[in-house]
């Protein structure tokens, strides 16, 4: 599938429409989505209405800038006016959102085309996709297994070429998690950065909407359209020669599979080749992350679904309703002992970044796991899959430091490994251009998902 | 509290509410709350 870049210039040089790409998005919908269950909704007709008007506009000189016409998946968490927002679960059976989302406001505005709803996590609160009131998504690039989650129907939805790009939501890695499990780029902006007003919560001091995408380009399109920048230009690159990037090695380079470990090592041999300067830095409270992370996502979640849990327990899937529950048993002081393990950690971040221009580490330390598995082999140990997931990513949700998922080459059996790069609070720019710059040397001679199984 | 007395409590509460599946998480959390309490960036009153 094309990216959102190559469509443009042709969109405007008038060798191709609106309606021709959201039409071959649409078909490979059709074709594809019996198989992968990316979709829980898929709006076919308006989308191509949207197309058509995203053409008149263009034949009539009004260009609302690099997402005009450009057809995007949005994850069933976010408002969109006149559909439900399922968060796939039972318990909004009858929701019909009144308004659009903020974030999707400044995508209507921009002229992006709504090709549907993706499959996540039942209340984005998993990361395999597993648990969802619409079954699994599925992972294109061996449907056996996860796409990651929660935001695993809308990075399927994109590595299939159902879309070219798609909106996720991250708490604990839910956009960057599924970037590495299909071979994408995702997103997570700085905290705060972009409204989370009609997004339907799991944490709301570390939810994050951002996209995924086919390269880092296309995700820096999209996340300023959902700034409502609709007609930014791209960033220029940092240059790479001097560039200075960090690796956290402790911890987060400790449980690696060894193939995501070889292709992690060897991005970056090639980025010190091309003259990136790497050192190694320490996280030193790193142990506390998991617990830290644990106690406010559990005691924020059981605050937002106590009402339904004591109402309506059975229209949750049985996971995530028990994962909920023990949430209303977390107690206040360990909650705020959390709160300030989370100033410790965003501190030693802020620490760790004054000396460099990001963080580098990989994302996921697993490829895609099968569907259903429960633990996980990572070289010698045995471990759930869940905590292996989450565990370098979910740092960044805890401190709202901006983070960026870039594929990294396959293993021996073809799936997708991931790294990703870490910047500055408030600073996203700044990290893409870090990421725009470092790209070429991350995915060097790998193919780019988008087409898988096309 | 103490944590083995909120682990019996909550268990407990679980059990009498139906849910039986929510002790082996709760032991889990347990552990998770004592490595929180243990960690060296908590304030105490007596220091």
């Amino acid at each position: 599938m094309t990216t959102i870049e190559e469509f443009g210039r042709r969109l405007r040089a008038r060798r191709t429409t609106s309606a021709q790409v959201t039409e071959e998005c649409l078909q490979r919908i059709e074709a594809d989505n019996p198989r992968l269950n990316a979709f829980i909704r898929v709006t076919a007709d308006e989308a191509r209405e949207q197309a058509r008007e995203a053409d008149r506009e263009m034949a009539a000189g009004h260009d609302r800038g690099p997402l005009h016409g450009v057809p995007i998946s949005i994850k069933d968490l976010l408002d969109i006016r006149g559909l439900p927002t399922t968060a796939a679960s039972r318990v909004r059976d009858g929701h019909v959102a009144a308004r659009d989302a903020a974030a999707i406001a400044h995508l209507r505005q921009a002229g992006a085309v709504f090709v549907g709803k993706t499959n996540l996590h039942e209340f984005a609160f998993g990361t395999t996709n597993e648990d969802s009131a619409f079954g699994p998504a599925r992972n294109p690039h061996d449907p056996s297994r996860s796409p990651g989650g929660s935001s695993g129907g809308s990075a399927a939805s994109v590595a299939a070429g159902m879309a070219l790009a798609t909106i996720g939501t991250d708490t604990g890695g839910s956009i960057r998690i599924p970037a590495a499990a299909c071979g994408l780029v995702g997103l997570k902006p700085s905290f705060g950065e972009i409204s989370i007003d009609g997004v339907v919560p799991l944490s709301r001091t570390m939810d994050h909407v951002g996209p995924l995408a086919q390269t880092v380009a296309d995700a820096c399109l999209v996340h300023h359209a959902l700034l409502g920048d609709a007609r930014a230009v791209l960033p220029a690159p940092m240059p790479l020669h001097g560039l200075r990037l960090a690796i956290p090695r402790r911890y987060f380079c400790d449980l690696l599979d060894p193939e995501v470990r070889a292709r992690f090592d060897e991005a970056i041999d090639r980025l010190r080749a091309a003259g990136v300067h790497v050192d190694e830095i320490e996280i030193h409270h790193a142990d506390a992350i998991a617990t830290v992370y644990l106690h406010i996502v559990l005691s924020d979640a059981a605050a937002y679904h106590a009402s339904t849990l004591d109402s309506m327990p059975e229209r949750y899937t049985p996971n995530v309703r028990i994962r909920l529950e023990m949430g209303r048993y977390v107690l206040a002081e360990d909650y705020v002992r959390a709160l300030a393990g989370r100033e410790v950690l965003r501190r030693e971040v802020d620490a760790a970044l004054a000396q460099h221009d990001a963080l580098v580490l990989p994302t996921m330390p697993i490829p895609a796991p099968p569907i259903g598995a429960s633990t996980v082999q990572v070289g010698s140990a045995t471990e759930p899959v869940r905590n292996v997931m989450l565990r370098l990513t979910q740092l960044f949700d805890v401190t709202g430091h901006p983070a960026i998922a870039m594929p990294t080459g396959r293993t021996t059996a073809g799936l997708p490994c991931g790294l990703q790069l870490v910047g500055c609070r408030m600073q996203t720019d700044a990290l893409l251009r870090v990421a725009l710059s470092c790209e070429p040397q991350i995915t060097l001679g790998f193919p780019r998902s988008g087409n898988v199984g096309g | 509290m103490t944590l083995d007395a909120w682990l019996k409590a909550a268990a407990e509460d679980a059990e009498r509410r139906g849910l039986p599946g929510l002790k082996p998480l709760l032991e889990t959390l347990a552990r998770a709350t004592a490595a929180l309490r243990a960690a060296d960036f908590n304030d105490r009153a007596d220091q």
